[in-house]
């Protein structure tokens, strides 16, 4: 095949940040950093953060584009996670109390956020982006004032609003990355499929692959293919008897249950919910990791996320160990504002359709 | 008009809760605007060029505060001082200007987002410079702004010798109140309605109604958007070192990033919208929302015994109204789309 046409295939955006990426690992070696270690962050953030990642692919392929309101979602996950808690549930139970507390709620919400972005047409991610904020800032006071009595989870003083990180060690903490782990691995299991269990959080990346799978088969379906005739073109949606307005809400509504789910993903693996400000922080990066991945404002695919996810959190997890031994912290997060915004940056710029 | 009617409402029921005196409120009023209104005004422009409120202004913001810090860098005291940091940051300005319109020229009608993530972009840019170069690749004369390991500028940057240089300038003896920078903002103000009666503010006008119908009549469209962004730039560039003048510190990387949102959000909430502003929405909308500013965490520590409430409900309030502007403004336009098509 020629040069030319491989390169196209590829995309400047994703040779540039694959060459960075390699380059970081060749020094990460050089500099003896230790590799499992590096692979552990890898796959574990991988898995944090791919179906929020996902959760961009319903809204993209309806026509919606980005869905910068993320927050969205992720505000009903974290809801859901609190009920469980506040309950004191654990382990598997609290997680999917979690789960099945947050996908109804989120449901609605999305169903509700539909309906509005089926009137400001064009508009949706400048609007959604605010609107996400206004949310998140709305919820601040919330936490503040939400009827939560769990002495763990409220502050200390006063014994009312939530505490801005709260722990989940007691509860549904790495209830997925430990799924395949032991205390004592049984005797028969040969060496290495200890240390890869070790090194990769299995439950977790098939819970993504899961969620992944239903949404390809989704798309593949004959209510995904229309829901991206609708997102590609709304002329010919309409002329071939297609209810555009309710593709629009099919999509938004999967995004925000992804949103929701992903977040709750994110917090067992994580360690710790966190409150306030923090789902302001979702939005970009995730809609970074799919631009880096090969979508468009109007195209997405599965292979997208993944490709996209692995280079952004790769390039995070290799880049911090690195930089703090050449430079100072700081460099890692300026690295990660450059890239993240500059993808985004990219894509806004290219004309209609054209990947990033 | 309900905008802004609404606010007052809000406003004056929260005067009252905080119990605040008069007196303090007007007192304050007089310096949030003065050092506030400048960075308002800079969004007029954009937005009579149809290109949306410019969340831009932070590069102009940057610009600024580029011109302090090298301001304090060499030691410029005074109102010299100030007119120093005009002069460094101007230029800057209307290069980032420019470039910003370059950008956006790219992104037509996603003006709004585009420009919002170009300030984070442009954020991650600064700190590099700021954080990484400076003291290293960049040299630094006044080691008092690098941090103790000699590389990268402190958090905060003591701006003393020139504080309040141009608020207290001539007047500084018989009134405390910034007479001169309300006179310069007034200047401007009227300096701005001027430049919308010239031939290249009708040019704007015209490519804010419809770029196909200004480019057709003959006029360079990419190029007036790329003036509006840089006028628009290079005032709030000015309108940061103004408002940092009256400070008297500066926040080296925090200053810049709610600029935006806070000059966006005040002039939203004097009625205007994204595609019509003037002088008169700068003006109500910078004194709503600052009245908001001031009374919001006594009257939420009152109202709900949690001064934090009052604190983040303000936050709410000005990602809300620009939330709530961009919603109706895009719901309109819809409407009179669909209505086109319908006949």
């Amino acid at each position: 095949m020629d040069l030319k046409k491989i390169y196209r295939k590829i995309g400047f955006p994703r040779l540039i940040i694959s060459a960075f990426l390699i380059l970081l690992l060749i020094v990460a070696a050089a500099l003896n950093i230790p590799m499992s270690g590096i692979l552990q962050d890898i796959f574990t953030r991988f898995g944090m953060n791919a179906i929020l990642v996902l959760a961009m692919v319903p809204s993209i392929q309806s026509g919606i584009g980005i869905n910068f309101n993320l927050p969205l979602g992720v505000i009903f996950g974290l809801i859901g996670a609190l009920i469980s808690m506040e309950f004191g549930l654990t382990g598997w139970t609290s997680f999917f109390v979690a789960i099945g507390i947050a996908v109804p709620l989120a449901i609605i919400a999305g169903y509700l956020y539909g309906l509005m972005l089926n009137r400001v047409k064009g508009q949706e991610m400048t609007v959604g982006n605010y609107f996400g904020y206004s949310v998140v800032s709305f919820m601040c006071i919330f936490w503040l004032v939400a009827p939560f009595k769990n002495p763990e989870m409220t502050w200390a003083m006063g014994g009312s609003g939530l505490r801005v990180t709260l722990s989940m060690a007691s509860t549904m903490g790495g209830v997925l990355d430990n799924a395949f782990r032991f205390e004592v691995y049984p005797q028969w299991m040969p060496k290495w499929l200890v240390s890869f269990l070790e090194i990769v959080p299995v439950g977790l990346l098939l819970t993504f692959a899961v969620l992944a799978a239903i949404v390809w088969i989704f798309s593949k379906s004959k209510l995904g293919t229309s829901m991206k005739v609708a997102g590609s073109s709304e002329a010919f949606a309409t002329s071939n008897g297609i209810n555009v307005d309710r593709q629009r809400l099919l999509g938004i509504i999967l995004s925000t249950v992804l949103a929701a789910i992903g977040i709750i993903v994110y917090s067992q693996s994580f360690g710790f919910v966190q409150l306030y400000n923090a789902p302001l922080y979702v939005a970009l990066p995730a809609a970074a990791s799919i631009l880096i991945g090969g979508a468009s404002l109007r195209k997405a695919k599965i292979i997208h996320v993944i490709i996209g996810t692995f280079l952004f959190q790769g390039l995070l997890v290799v880049a911090l160990p690195v930089i703090n031994i050449l430079s100072e912290g700081s460099m890692a997060e300026i690295i990660r504002i450059v890239i993240s915004n500059g993808i985004i940056l990219y894509a806004l710029t290219r004309k209609e359709g054209e990947a990033a | 008009m309900i905008v802004p009617i609404v606010f007052l409402i809000i406003s004056l029921a929260g005067f009252v809760l905080s119990g605040l005196p008069l007196n303090f409120v007007l007192n304050e009023m007089v310096f949030r605007l003065s050092r506030n209104l400048i960075l308002v005004m800079s969004l007029i422009i954009p937005v009579i060029t149809g290109m949306g409120l410019n969340f831009g202004i932070v590069l102009g913001a940057m610009a600024g505060q580029v011109g302090l810090i090298f301001v304090i860098n060499y030691g410029i005291g005074g109102i010299g001082g100030v007119l120093v940091a005009v002069l460094i940051s101007t230029p800057v300005a209307i290069l980032l200007g420019y470039l910003t319109g370059k950008v956006l020229n790219k992104a037509k009608g996603k003006e709004m987002i585009t420009s919002m993530i170009l300030g984070f972009f442009a954020n991650g840019i600064y700190q590099l410079i700021f954080i990484l170069l400076s003291g290293r690749v960049i040299p630094i004369k006044n080691k008092d702004m690098l941090m103790s390991t000699g590389v990268g500028l402190k958090n905060t940057i003591d701006l003393n010798i020139i504080r309040k240089s141009l608020d207290n300038l001539f007047f500084g003896n018989i009134t405390p109140f910034p007479i001169v920078t309300l006179i310069i903002t007034a200047l401007l103000f009227v300096g701005l309605y001027f430049l919308l009666k010239t031939k290249l503010g009708q040019e704007m006008r015209a490519v804010g109604q419809s770029m196909h119908i200004a480019g057709v009549s003959g006029i360079n469209v990419d190029r007036t958007r790329i003036i509006a962004i840089i006028i628009s730039t290079v005032l709030a560039a000015w309108g940061q070192i103004v408002y940092l003048q009256n400070m008297g510190t500066l926040s080296t990387y925090t200053n810049h990033e709610q600029v935006g949102l806070f000059a966006v959000a005040s002039l939203l909430i004097g009625g205007a919208s994204v595609n019509k502003a003037s002088w008169k929405e700068a003006l109500i909308g910078t004194f709503l929302f600052h009245l908001l500013f001031i009374v919001s965490p006594l009257a939420g520590q009152n109202l709900m015994g949690n001064a934090q409430i009052g604190e983040y409900f303000r936050v709410f309030i000005a990602y809300g109204v620009i939330g709530l502007a961009l919603l109706l403004h895009a719901w309109e336009k819809n409407k009179s789309k669909t209505q086109l098509s319908d006949i």
